[in-house]
């Protein structure tokens, strides 16, 4: 066991340096527009030198980089100012769904676009009355009078980026008379077709990242199909699987910037407030918490790198990670002492982050897979505990007992 | 023993309730928090007023309705209950209260009468910036009456016609009034995690003043004053938790989820019962509380502290899992769930962090355990 880079790892390391060195945007921007216009530039010229999507197969345009290249990349990469990332569902969650059961033409289409920056893609599985329980989507998707094409209808929600989003892969319902995993069907849609309609939605931290969607008589050909008619379920695990992947970090303050502001706060009895011993404990909890994420995930990327599947343990980082965030920012935000009512311009920058934080840390104990349902993902999955009496599993979709 | 509110204050409780449901539903927090302009609902305050209830604990002679603190704490809970975006804390808790612990018989006569009326709205001020302040740390400054230095943040400073200002004379901490319409008091409004509830920052500039209260005895007034408000204080937020908590139950009970309602599952009753625990250990710690104000207890600071901690401590857990309870939804800005996140911080934070009344508390504990009167 050691952290040492191997010989090629450690040549590939000081590559990135200076690459990064040289290539990284002087300029991010600050309107909406032009920090996308940034992040598509950044990622174009990533995808230029083979670190768009590192582990990507050389057959798609990708480098075929192994997964410990991806972590040094990423890891260098976290140490400059980049522009945000808005491939992120895209390239983490609907790609590799479409590499996993597109045929050529559609892996032709949208493999290359999608990896230098192109196209932005979105993820259009939650529903009014599906969350949680995504095989309970009820986005109709029908056959079009006797052709092969679908027309869907239908209502997405929380759709992160869809306002920016090309594409995107939709879960729709093509049988509701069968028990619900298996009337499902997995399409891509073009967001820009004028039957769907992306409305911002706006979130408790104020900013509008996600939308509903509506979609209204969408005509999709049969080729736009992902996966067998009947199959989308099967799909959605594949994306899933990979978003588990994906979810490595969740952004947010961490224990540094905490232990930085105590140690500038008076605390009590007129020293930092780093010398408050309740501070002192929470923050080293953060701290093992947050390596004890990092660890964790190398224990996966050396997993992977030996050729095994990301498994449902990878659940725990994002259980600690989410409710850290909320915990921490909380915290932060009391040790202002009365200071912490206050908002806006009058805080400091890193106050700024723990405000910031502490209104956006309850959407990410919800997206992805509540903290509840990643609980019950390690107790059934990990664990082998019976899972729950299922009410819904062999019933006609359209029987299953819903409420609100 | 007889632990409980009488049927009498019950009452005024369940008009109190009737009253607020129909002239403060969560949308008047929501248009004040959507509206920069705006830290307070004016409508409402004189609403409010005209019930008496900022008199509730002033005695008759000053105005008020002479009831008691009982009566205070059960209109604390229902006000807290409907997150009332109005400065009542401010001035029945702080500045009523100071005036009736410290004040002489002419500050009584001039001010409480004005404030059962709802003519003055009060503030207090005594932070000066981020984290705790300590003694050394204050930078407020009175000379020949005049006061000079700068409050910040300063929670309804922007509407408040007088502050109570802790600031040192002489080397000697005090408490003083200031007249916030004088022309030498610049306000600056704030932004505030919670926009429902305004503050400001308060620069004063040879601001005239009166002293209320000893010289250099600035802060022990300010914790007498401090655990007082703390009591009312924890109605408020015991009412918050419990709403929070109704709130997740009732969707627990119509959300679907596996074609099961989401209460069903273990996960949600868990945490539900978790957010009944907590507000129940924060009611029966505020009761207590009410006792000690009511009867003006030796064991004020601690049963103060102890209401404190509880009630900042189920309000914080309820808000933020009955966001968690709604999923998706409940992060969005046109649920409620985020007003009450909000506010929760406001409550526990106005009258210093949990933390500090944590210190307070050992230290009291500390102090009766070599006294040896445990
Ligand atoms: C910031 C953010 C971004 C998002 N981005 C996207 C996106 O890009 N694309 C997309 O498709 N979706 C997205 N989502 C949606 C997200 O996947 C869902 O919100 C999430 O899966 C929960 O579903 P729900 O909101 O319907 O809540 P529900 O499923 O209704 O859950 C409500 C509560 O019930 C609990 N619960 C449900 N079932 C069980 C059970 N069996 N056992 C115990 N407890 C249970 C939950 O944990 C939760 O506390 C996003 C959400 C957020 C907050």
């Amino acid at each position: 066991m050691d952290f040492n880079d191997s010989p090629e790892d450690a040549e590939y390391r000081r590559n990135v340096r200076a690459w990064l060195d040289q290539n990284v945007p002087k300029k991010i921007g600050s309107t909406e527009h032009e920090k996308l216009a940034a992040a598509k530039d950044w990622q174009a010229k990533k995808a230029a030198v083979g670190y768009g999507c590192i582990t990507w197969p050389k057959e798609w345009g990708g480098p075929g980089g192994t997964a410990i290249q991806n972590v040094i990349f990423t890891e260098e990469e976290s140490n400059y100012q980049v522009p945000p990332n808005p491939f992120r569902i895209g390239l983490g969650m609907c790609l590799p769904t479409v590499m996993a059961v597109g045929d050529e033409d559609t892996k032709k289409r949208f493999v290359g676009p999608a990896m230098r920056g192109e196209e932005i893609w979105c993820q259009l599985f939650s529903e009014p009355s599906a969350g949680s329980d995504l095989g309970a989507s009820r986005t109709r998707a029908v056959r079009a009078d006797g052709k092969s094409d679908w027309i869907i209808n239908g209502q997405k929600v929380w759709t992160t980026l869809a306002q920016y989003s090309d594409y995107g892969i939709v879960i729709c319902r093509t049988d509701p008379n069968v028990p619900k995993h298996k009337g499902l069907t997995m399409f891509w849609v073009d967001m820009k077709d004028p039957g769907v309609k992306v409305t911002p939605i706006r979130q408790m931290s104020g900013g509008a990242e996600f939308n509903e969607v509506f979609l209204a008589d969408v005509r999709v050909k049969d080729s736009q199909r992902l996966g067998a008619v009947g199959g989308g379920w099967k799909v959605s695990l594949i994306t899933l699987m990979t978003e588990r992947l994906a979810v490595g970090k969740l952004s947010g303050a961490n224990w540094a910037q905490f232990l930085d502001a105590a140690r500038r706060t008076p605390g009590i009895g007129g020293t930092p407030a780093l010398k408050d011993q309740s501070l002192r404990e929470k923050l080293a909890d953060w701290y093992v918490q947050d390596e004890a994420i990092k660890h964790t995930r190398n224990r996966a990327m050396t997993a992977i790198s030996k050729g095994q599947i990301p498994g449902p343990e990878n659940s725990i980082s994002k259980i600690i990670a989410a409710t850290k965030l909320q915990e921490l920012s909380h915290a932060a935000v009391e040790m202002l002492d009365q200071y912490g009512i206050v908002s806006g311009p009058y805080l400091s920058e890193s106050a700024g982050q723990f405000h910031a934080t502490l209104l956006t840390a309850p959407g990410l104990r919800i997206a992805g897979g509540t903290d509840e349902i990643l609980r019950n993902i390690l107790a059934e999955r990990v664990l082998g505990l019976p899972g729950e009496i299922r009410v819904d599993k062999d019933v006609a979709f359209r029987d299953v007992p819903t409420g609100r | 023993m007889n632990f409980d509110f009488s049927d009498d204050q019950k009452f005024l409780k369940a008009e109190a309730r009737k009253f607020l449901d129909g002239n403060a539903p969560a949308s008047k927090a929501r248009a004040i928090l959507n509206d920069k302009d705006k830290s307070f609902d004016e409508n409402l305050w004189r609403a409010v007023a005209a019930q008496g209830w900022l008199g509730a604990a002033i005695p008759e002679r000053f105005g008020g309705l002479g009831l008691g603190y009982l009566e205070l704490c059960v209109i604390a809970e229902e006000l807290g209950r409907a997150i009332v975006p109005i400065p009542f804390a401010s001035t029945a808790y702080f500045l009523a209260e100071l005036i009736g612990l410290a004040g002489d018989e002419d500050q009584k006569s001039h001010i409480l009468p004005k404030i059962a009326k709802g003519e003055m709205i009060g503030s207090i001020a005594v932070a000066e910036g981020p984290g705790v302040l300590s003694p050394d740390g204050v930078q407020t400054f009175v000379v020949d009456g005049k006061l000079n230095g700068v409050k910040i943040p300063v929670t309804d400073g922007m509407i408040a016609h007088t502050a109570a200002v802790l600031a040192y004379e002489n080397g000697q901490p005090a408490l003083f009034l200031v007249d916030l319409q004088h022309g030498s008091v610049d306000r600056e409004n704030l932004d505030t995690l919670d926009p429902s509830r305004g503050a400001a920052v308060l620069k004063f500039n040879d601001s005239p003043v009166t002293r209320i209260g000893k010289l250099g005895e600035g802060w022990k007034l300010i914790e007498s004053l401090f655990d007082r408000a703390a009591v009312l204080l924890a109605f408020e937020q015991c009412g918050g938790s419990d709403r929070c908590l109704e709130m997740a139950r009732s969707y627990a009970l119509e959300r679907y989820a596996f074609g099961r309602p989401i209460g069903s599952y273990q996960a949600i009753k868990h945490k539900l019962a978790d957010m009944y625990v907590k507000n129940e250990v924060a009611r029966s710690s505020a009761y207590y509380g009410a006792w000690a104000l009511n009867t003006d207890a030796p064991e004020l600071p601690i049963a103060a502290s102890a209401a404190r901690i509880a009630a900042s401590d189920a309000f914080w857990f309820a808000s933020k899992e009955n966001i968690q309870t709604h999923g998706g939804i409940g992060f969005t800005w046109e649920m409620d769930c985020h007003l009450y996140y909000r506010r929760s911080h406001q409550l526990s934070l106005v009258a210093g962090a949990p933390r500090l009344w944590k210190e307070r508390l050992v230290s009291q504990l500390e102090k009766r355990a070599s006294d040896g009167s445990i």
